[in-house]
């Protein structure tokens, strides 16, 4: 449960990183903007209440992991990274820059904080639960998060994971699906690419605990990580009813929000509006 | 350092490598406990069963998913764990080739990754099962260590290096029947060849089966008053450079391997050569063919991999040296 306090400030935290992401991609040509702006309250929830973090020690070894398998949300991680001091914000504007530790796609190895290269979709799915097992291996009771996309779910290897991870018993194994409803090529809930279904009913049929929140409800997606975290005995998922784009009403719901740049004159505008909705929540 | 001390009767004994592989990865797995063993519904054709009693806890099974297997190899050794994949080679080096470059490679993960039944030897598997690629698709990823061991003698001493030593490995392994090529007692260095005999009139780059092999063309071209080097070259990955120039100084270099001679031992001795010292370089290896089903005694013959082979290979690269 959240106090009044920590709701706020999950909110003001999710929009200062939505602020930073458009301001990351108006430096380059073109980013993946929508899929990013729709993980912010995950991840506000994530490194400001729920996950066991030291910014100051990276690798600190009782922290909870995240694996951010649609890695090409980079942007959205660096920035949650950055305004919890794991670096300097102003090295956001170096996204994509040649010799930049915040390429595309999120790498272990360049930026400090990101716990899993990924980038090719379902793998972060598989290294999610290979952690997840070492921890049980080891007998740590931490937790791993996993970020999935929608569109991610097409990936045969998320399903073997799902299979295996339930039969190895992996409930420090928690997972998000972005559910956006919008992957390039379009819909993920009609028939325009591959129609998803009933994601949880996928997955309880894998034998895993599923809910299904609103995704940009700080309170909602709280109390299911605690729910998910008090049951034992095998993975959960929460699907997080999203909105590709949100926070800029100009993309917000297209596919077209996929990758795109920001020009300077769309900059103002996204900021202001995010300034606008940052106003309301003070 | 290494210590060779090939067998006088080499090629003569017959060995299970799995039996090999199983018992030494239990020695491993008693003396580090980081050591983990994943399979993907082939630990019985392993022979991993006695590791899996011994520590089940540090034994994953994934079932027929090695997209995942090597993924969760990936994420488990990220973790610090020293993970042991296997499959048969088609099956990590082809169906999770992606998970072994970006999981594995490109994340700079520590997964040794295990592929049985390499090329001829998945015998009565046929053609969907008989990697001649594996090892090339391999090579092509930066960062990763790539061994073929000869016999037994090697494999137990080469697993617990590949265990202790950080990153990516692909280690291709006859499953069941090797001839002894080296004692007891021989030691060796991953990324140095091992220099197996001396002469000046051409030389042979052998490894896999074809070491033994080779060891029989050695004897037969002396017979006949050639003289060859042969090395026995484990680790196509780093290649030992010094070692294939050492070959190239006889002026004919035989390369016989069970792979494709595209993208495989014959095509990485010829890059070094052609930089390092044109050289010329007769290929005996799967000349850009399917495998198909029968006897390794079979395959041998129909693929052109015995030392008959070998030696008529060395015949052609004399000949082409002294025109």
């Amino acid at each position: 449960m959240l106090n009044d306090t920590q709701r706020k400030e999950l909110k003001r935290f999710s929009k200062q990183t939505q602020m930073e992401i458009v301001k990351m991609i108006s430096h380059i040509p073109a980013g993946h903007i929508g899929g990013s702006l729709s993980i912010t309250d995950v991840l506000s929830v994530l490194y400001n209440k729920q996950m066991k973090i030291d910014p100051e020690n990276p690798k600190w070894e009782d922290r909870d992991w995240l694996v951010l398998s649609k890695g090409h949300c980079g942007p959205a991680l660096y920035a949650a990274l950055a305004l919890k001091g794991y670096f300097p914000v102003e090295q956001l504007a170096t996204l994509n820059a040649p010799g930049t530790n915040l390429p595309s796609h999120a790498d272990r190895n360049r930026t400090p904080g990101i716990d899993m290269t990924t980038g090719s979709l379902g793998q972060g799915a598989s290294t999610a639960a290979g952690v997840a097992a070492g921890m049980k291996m080891d007998e740590k009771e931490n937790y791993v998060y996993l970020i999935l996309g929608d569109g991610e779910l097409d990936e045969g290897q998320v399903w073997e994971m799902a299979l295996m991870a339930n039969t190895k018993k992996l409930d420090n194994l928690i997972a998000f699906v972005d559910y956006n409803k919008l992957q390039i090529d379009g819909r993920t809930d009609n028939d325009e690419v591959c129609d998803l279904g009933d994601i949880c009913g996928k997955f309880e049929a894998f034998g895993w605990y599923a809910q299904r929140v609103n995704g940009h409800d700080v309170d909602e997606i709280d109390t299911a990580i605690d729910k998910a975290k008090e049951h034992k005995g095998s993975p959960s998922v929460i699907v997080l009813d999203t909105v590709k784009g949100n926070g800029w009403s100009r993309i917000a719901n297209t596919a077209g929000s996929h990758s795109r740049g920001v020009s300077p004159e769309e900059l103002e505008e996204a900021l202001s509006e995010m300034q606008a909705a940052m106003d309301e929540i003070q | 350092m290494s210590k060779i001390i090939l067998a006088k009767d080499h090629g003569k004994d017959v060995m299970d490598m799995r039996n090999a592989y199983c018992e030494t990865m239990i020695e491993m797995a008693e003396k580090d406990d980081r050591i983990v063993a994943l399979d993907a519904d082939l630990m019985s054709a392993m022979g991993m069963k006695p590791f899996a009693k011994k520590f089940p806890e540090r034994t994953l099974d994934c079932g027929i998913q090695e997209a995942n297997m090597i993924g969760t190899a990936c994420g488990l050794s990220v973790w610090g764990k020293v993970p042991f994949a296997h499959t048969f080679a088609p099956f990590c080096t082809r169906r999770a080739c992606d998970q072994i470059f970006m999981s594995g490679a490109y994340n700079k993960a520590n997964v040794k990754v295990v592929g049985s039944d390499p090329g001829i030897t998945a015998a009565y598997n046929g053609g969907t099962h008989m990697p001649f690629e594996d090892m090339g698709i391999m090579r092509g990823f930066p960062g990763m260590t790539v061994v073929e061991p000869s016999d037994i003698v090697m494999l137990k001493d080469l697993l617990p290096q590949i265990g202790e030593a950080y990153g990516m490995f692909y280690m291709r392994l006859v499953r069941k029947d090797v001839r002894k090529v080296y004692d007891e007692g021989s030691s060796f260095e991953i990324g140095r060849a091992a220099r197996l005999t001396e002469g000046e009139d051409a030389a042979i780059i052998a490894s896999g089966f074809c070491v033994a092999e080779a060891l029989d063309a050695v004897e037969m071209l002396r017979a006949e008053g050639i003289r060859v080097r042969l090395l026995d070259m484990f680790t196509w990955k780093p290649l030992d450079e010094e070692a294939v120039l050492w070959a190239a100084e006889t002026g004919a270099v035989v390369t016989a391997e069970n792979h494709n001679v595209i993208n495989g031992l014959g095509s990485a001795v010829s890059c070094l050569l052609a930089k390092k010292k044109p050289t010329l370089v007769e290929m005996v290896g799967i000349q850009d063919e399917f495998g198909e089903v029968g006897p390794v005694s079979y395959l041998r013959e129909r693929f052109g991999l015995t030392a008959e082979n070998t030696v008529e290979a060395v015949h052609r690269a004399i000949a082409r040296k002294n025109a």
